[in-house]
């Protein structure tokens, strides 16, 4: 068989199996097209369960106030807003994933570019929730938005990191949405022409756009695709700089530092590698999608989540040094007797933290643990755990105990109606992910079909006969040529 | 919109649409358009269909946007309200580096995104022909269009010869309407089918 384009044999296949382009559009189509599976109505029902107790917990904070939450003076940031920086990072390996590694020509990110920019958006709809509910008033968040008005007109602040989070936010979720929805037209198309069903033509019908598969729009299609990523990439950087900037701007110490910007992007996308690593390797599993989320894939992911939890753990000991080198007797107090020390209040969250982050995950130098699917899920569970009480440590720690000690507080625990506004905006993310898995490809068809000649598994075995055959002939032309 | 006679020759592999692509240009006919399942790099050139600028659209989109974000800001706290803030500056460009650049990508973004779906006329509830369905899945259709001087034998004949794996003729109407894909619309009459 002729051959389109050449792949060396160290790189492993990217899709196993005997596939050809029909067989890729069965196979990622028929979980949209079967009957859900009693587990995945478990899981449905269970989310929805959750999303329900969360809407209630978020009703009695908007009829009662905020009382209904633990936050006091001195902690007037507490659970919300460590959930809001835990869900923003979570979303953050969606857009690194289909943005920056298009620009860098990753081949292996077509497997997972689809469900992970789902997760981007389902993740950023929740963190949302957090600040617009912390505003007390929620009635009234429209205020944060310049438009004319009648008390002035007043402006907002464009000089406040806290409005600069607006609009980094709200431009990142729009920026994902369209990138993930352009990429989906082609796949929705499959899915109108493949349809059998009245309700299923119109469905896709009408989400597909229209789509035809012509090459002008192909060709404009891609152009769309990578100037998107472009425009994505620096966007995603910007998105959690400008989160890190609510606290670094400030003058709290544990919080006024400069090394945050680089630090939360770490974070981030190592928190977002491990909930990508969760998600798919139900999903991969519950959708009998292995031969396209393949264990290279996972292992891939388990390489960068090791690079970015060592880069955590080195801005861990940076802040630490930083303290001690500034000999100012606040950073000092603040890291090592507020955090650091194991006898203090919080002492077991960074010490948690610590664990979570840094060590568990140097498992993962070694082979068999990246490729270990139970060690890589229960790591991908630890991560999160310890990205979301890395939040905890910076919010909690570093306003717990004030300047003045007249005015440290006691210790802060939150409500149930706190809790129950985390586990509703779990509920929220996986009803969310759980109804995609269901509509939409989770995988996306045509990325497949493009790189399927270059990475199949049984193209690949063709290409080592190739290889093979070749080498007088390459020599003959390479060498000769004048 | 006008209604077209097409003939319509599908292809199972690139590396056979490839050269046929060629040979059809070569021969003179004009090719209608070909449908693929996914993005075929060189495709468009072997066409001869001329690069797209979109991402030229793309970059003034972003200009527009980072120009809305300084203007307004500028002129809301040097004019419209100046708010005296521990003493500085009222053009304090650097603190609204953040919201210019948002504003930049998120201009240039929708904007693409809205130029993209009106060049490529895609909208909810556009309906369009396109000859095969299974043009979304594995199949690569190139369709011929005929004028009354085409012979409709001679070009099946020469699709075939080049590697099409079926030829059909079909009318079809070329643009796009407004419609549902769960229902049979009859947008042209079909005595014009009969006529030509």
């Amino acid at each position: 068989m002729a051959l389109l384009r050449y792949e060396s044999q160290v790189r492993p296949p990217l899709v196993a199996g005997d596939k050809d382009y029909h067989q890729i559009s069965e196979d990622i189509c028929r979980p949209v097209e079967a009957a859900p599976s009693k587990l995945w109505w478990i899981g449905f029902i269970i989310s929805v369960l959750l999303l329900n107790f969360g809407v209630y917990s978020v009703y009695r904070e908007v009829v009662y106030g905020i009382g209904q939450w633990n936050l006091n003076r001195t902690i007037g940031w507490g659970w919300d807003i460590t959930n809001f920086v835990w869900w923003v990072g979570i979303g953050h390996a969606g857009t690194l994933i289909s943005a920056i590694l298009l620009l860098f020509r990753q081949g292996w990110r077509t497997g997972v570019n689809r469900a992970a920019e789902a997760m981007t958006i389902f993740a950023v709809m929740c963190a949302g929730q957090f600040p617009i509910f912390h505003m007390g008033r929620v009635w009234n968040a429209f205020f944060v938005l310049p438009y004319p008005n009648t008390r002035g007109p007043l402006w907002v602040n464009f000089n406040s990191p806290l409005l600069w989070d607006v609009f980094a936010i709200s431009t990142y979720f729009t920026v994902s949405l369209l990138f993930w929805y352009s990429g989906l037209l082609p796949d929705l198309a499959t899915l109108r022409d493949r349809a059998k069903l009245k309700w299923r033509k119109l469905f896709y019908g009408i989400t597909c756009f229209g789509w035809t598969g012509s090459t002008k729009h192909w060709q404009r299609h891609e152009s769309l695709s990578l100037v998107l990523a472009g425009l994505a990439t620096p966007l995603v950087l910007s998105v959690h700089t400008i989160v890190s900037f609510d606290f670094a701007t400030s003058v709290i110490p544990g919080w006024h530092t400069t090394i945050f910007p680089p630090y939360f992007v770490a974070g981030a996308i190592f928190s977002g590698f491990a909930m990508v690593q969760t998600l798919l390797l139900v999903t991969r599993k519950v959708l009998a999608l292995e031969d396209y989320i393949t264990l290279e894939h996972i292992e891939v992911m388990n390489k960068v989540i090791i690079l970015t939890g060592s880069i955590v753990g080195i801005a861990y000991l940076t802040e630490l040094f930083m303290a001690w080198y500034s000999h100012v007797k606040y950073e000092e107090f603040a890291f090592f007797q507020n955090r650091v020390n194991i006898r203090s209040p919080y002492g077991w969250a960074y010490a948690l933290m610590m664990s979570c982050n840094v060590l568990f995950p140097q498992i993962f130098w070694f082979r068999r643990m990246r490729r270990n699917l139970v060690v890589t899920f229960f790591m991908s569970v630890i991560v999160n755990v310890g990205m979301w009480f890395e939040r905890f440590v910076i919010i909690v720690t570093s306003i717990y105990r004030d300047y003045l000690p007249s005015s440290w507080s006691t210790y802060y625990a939150p409500t149930i109606w706190e809790v129950g506004f985390f586990l509703g905006t779990i509920g929220l993310f996986f009803t969310c992910y759980f109804l995609f898995s269901k509509f939409f490809p989770v995988i996306a068809i045509a990325e497949i079909k493009h790189i399927l000649k270059k990475s199949g598994a049984n193209y690949k075995e063709k290409m080592d006969v190739v290889e093979r055959e070749k080498v007088d002939e390459f020599a003959h032309e390479h060498t000769h040529a004048h | 919109m006008a209604v077209k006679k097409f003939v319509v020759g599908n292809f199972y592999d690139e590396q056979v649409l490839f050269p046929a692509v060629k040979q059809v240009r070569r021969k003179g006919y004009k090719i209608h358009d070909v449908y693929t399942p996914m993005p075929i790099h060189g495709l468009d050139a072997a066409m001869g269909l001329r690069d797209t600028s979109l991402h030229t659209a793309g970059f003034i989109y972003g200009i527009l946007g980072t120009l809305t974000a300084f203007s307004f800001i500028t002129w809301v706290f040097t004019t419209d309200w100046p708010l005296n803030i521990g003493g500085k500056p009222f053009f304090a460009l650097p603190a609204w580096i953040p919201i210019m650049f948002e504003l930049t990508v998120l201009f240039s973004a929708v904007g693409m995104v809205l130029t993209f779906c009106y060049l490529c006329q895609l909208a909810p509830f556009v309906k369009k022909d396109h000859f095969n369905p299974r043009s979304t899945d594995d199949t690569f259709v190139m369709a011929i269009e005929c004028n009354d001087k085409t012979s409709e034998a001679e070009v099946t004949q020469f699709l075939q010869s080049v590697g099409a794996a079926e030829v059909s003729t079909q009318y079809r109407e070329t643009g796009w309407w407004m419609g549902r894909y769960d229902r049979e619309t009859v947008v042209f009459d079909k005595q014009v089918e009969a006529s030509m």
